[in-house]
């Protein structure tokens, strides 16, 4: 797996510094969007083919490969299901959050 | 090399010269033959660009957008409902500062259903971020067209082609459809400052806080209103390569104008035929088309102003509850003025009803005829 580059938040204090338009500026770092989640993904590595579609079709690249199993980064993830709809062994289960 | 073409395909001929690398569009009457001839040239060879066939107007907008971020010089065409639909991504082009170059071809929004021209579908663009420039014939839509990726890449904003529907995109014309060379000698090649590429990933129009989003948009304003020079300037450059000048506003027998009708598409060029009719009566009339409306030109209509005693402006487009559109513009750049003349609107040839020179003549006698306007609207040839 590659390694993040470690980034951080960027302020612009003038517009003379801001490129034209928005551009990597960091703001995922601070926007930690598990926080809307209503039911999270739970892999049973058990069941698992190790077939890395969870990983590719996460949209918000919320699942990486370690030790070559799936893991979730749950600060990011929103709990939108995909991964568990295209897993092919149904190893992916929606579980709901506790409150 | 001389050709009589009509006013779509000049259009095609516009993109063509201007080496466009990707064409994205949806067919729409009165749009289509634009896109069908450039599926020709792409298939030909005759350009070497990519041409995308898409499943709607928004999506057309979006492979472009794209298309461009990638850094391509992009294409597209659309007209009346498909602007519409492009509306969304119209404020992407611009906030992402794409320079997308399109042409719209002047068509009455449904309903009742129409396929007819009146500009209310460009103008209800007005606030997208897009530069506009209204043309009079099928020459000017070609040359617009090669200016306007000029200009556009230059500021990084999107630029709108705007012809009426048959009477210049079905019209057949004599254009002089200028050499390759000639126009790659006018406009070098795209070299964007941003741009997507593999080697260096960025993510682009990510989430923006009140921390930026601000100082954005006043960037695009600040840029926007670096067009009216650079459209001067570019059209000038145009006038020593090309023998045609390419003008904010176009002056028609305004010196010593005692009524100037303010025009623009075609019925700028019927209101000089008109014009010529009432100076043959001794009625003292000139034209003012204002040929580019966004960026609004307000230092050239200001000195257009100068010369008028009374000014009346012609709108094909009204804003409901409102009055015409150039009107509010025309208005608000002259409000405050020291010699303002009196402003007169008028509303004439929605929904693709023909304008006449005798139209612009009663329009011209109406005017004279008031110290001041009366009303908010006068309305021309309503059946009544």
């Amino acid at each position: 797996m590659k390694k993040q580059k470690p980034t951080e938040k960027i302020i612009f204090q003038s517009e003379k510094e801001m490129p034209m338009m928005p551009m990597s500026v960091g703001s995922m770092l601070f926007n930690k969007t598990g926080a809307w989640r209503n039911i999270k993904p739970v892999v049973d590595n058990s069941n698992c083919i190790q077939c890395g579609i969870c990983w590719k079709f996460c949209p918000d690249m919320s699942i990486t490969i370690e030790n070559e199993f799936p893991v979730v980064d749950y600060v990011y993830c929103k709990g939108c299901g995909i991964c568990a709809e295209e897993c092919p062994s149904k190893c992916i289960a929606m579980v709901e959050e506790e409150k | 090399m001389k050709k009589v073409i009509m006013g779509n395909h000049a259009l095609s001929y516009g993109a063509m010269l201007g080496r466009a690398q990707v064409i994205a569009a949806y067919p729409i009457t009165p749009q289509t033959q634009v896109v069908e001839l450039l599926s020709e040239m792409c298939a030909s060879k005759a350009l070497d660009a990519k041409f995308i066939k898409v499943e709607s107007e928004h999506s057309a907008m979006a492979a472009c957008l794209g298309a461009s971020l990638a850094g391509a010089r992009t294409f597209t065409a659309t007209s009346s409902q498909g602007l519409a639909l492009m509306h969304e991504l119209l404020h992407w082009a611009s906030g992402g500062r794409l320079p997308v170059v399109m042409g719209n071809i002047n068509r009455s929004m449904a309903p009742g259903w129409s396929i007819w021209a009146d500009q209310n579908d460009s103008l209800s663009q007005r606030d997208t971020g897009w530069m506009q420039f209204y043309c009079a014939s099928n020459q000017e839509v070609l040359d617009s067209t090669i200016q306007a990726f000029k200009v556009s890449e230059a500021l990084a904003i999107p630029s709108m082609i705007i012809l009426d529907a048959f009477a210049i995109s079905h019209t057949y014309e004599v254009v002089d459809v200028p050499d390759q060379a000639a126009v790659d000698a006018y406009l070098p090649p795209f070299k964007p400052a941003l741009k997507l590429t593999s080697s260096e990933p960025h993510a682009f129009g990510g989430l923006t806080g009140p921390e930026h989003y601000f100082e954005l948009r006043y960037k695009l304003q600040k840029d926007m209103e670096k067009a009216p020079a650079l459209i001067d300037q570019t059209g000038l450059e145009f006038e020593k390569m090309f023998g045609r000048r390419l003008e904010q506003v176009e002056e028609y027998r305004c010196d010593d104008a005692e009524i100037i009708l303010v025009t623009s598409g075609t019925a700028g060029y019927t209101a000089r035929v008109a014009v010529d009719e009432l100076r043959r009566k001794g009625v003292k009339a000139g034209n003012c088309r204002i040929r580019v409306f966004r960026p609004f030109p307000f230092d050239e209509v200001r000195r257009v102003a100068a010369k008028a005693r009374r000014m009346a402006v012609v709108d094909r487009n009204i804003s409901y509850g409102c009055h015409g559109i150039f009107y509010q513009e025309v208005k608000s750049a002259l409000y405050g003025g020291a010699d303002t003349p009196p402003i007169f609107g008028f509303i004439a040839g929605l929904g693709g009803r023909d304008i006449t020179p005798g139209d612009f003549g009663d329009i011209a006698r109406y005017a004279m005829s008031k110290p001041k306007p009366e009303e908010e609207i006068v309305w021309i040839g309503v059946k009544k």
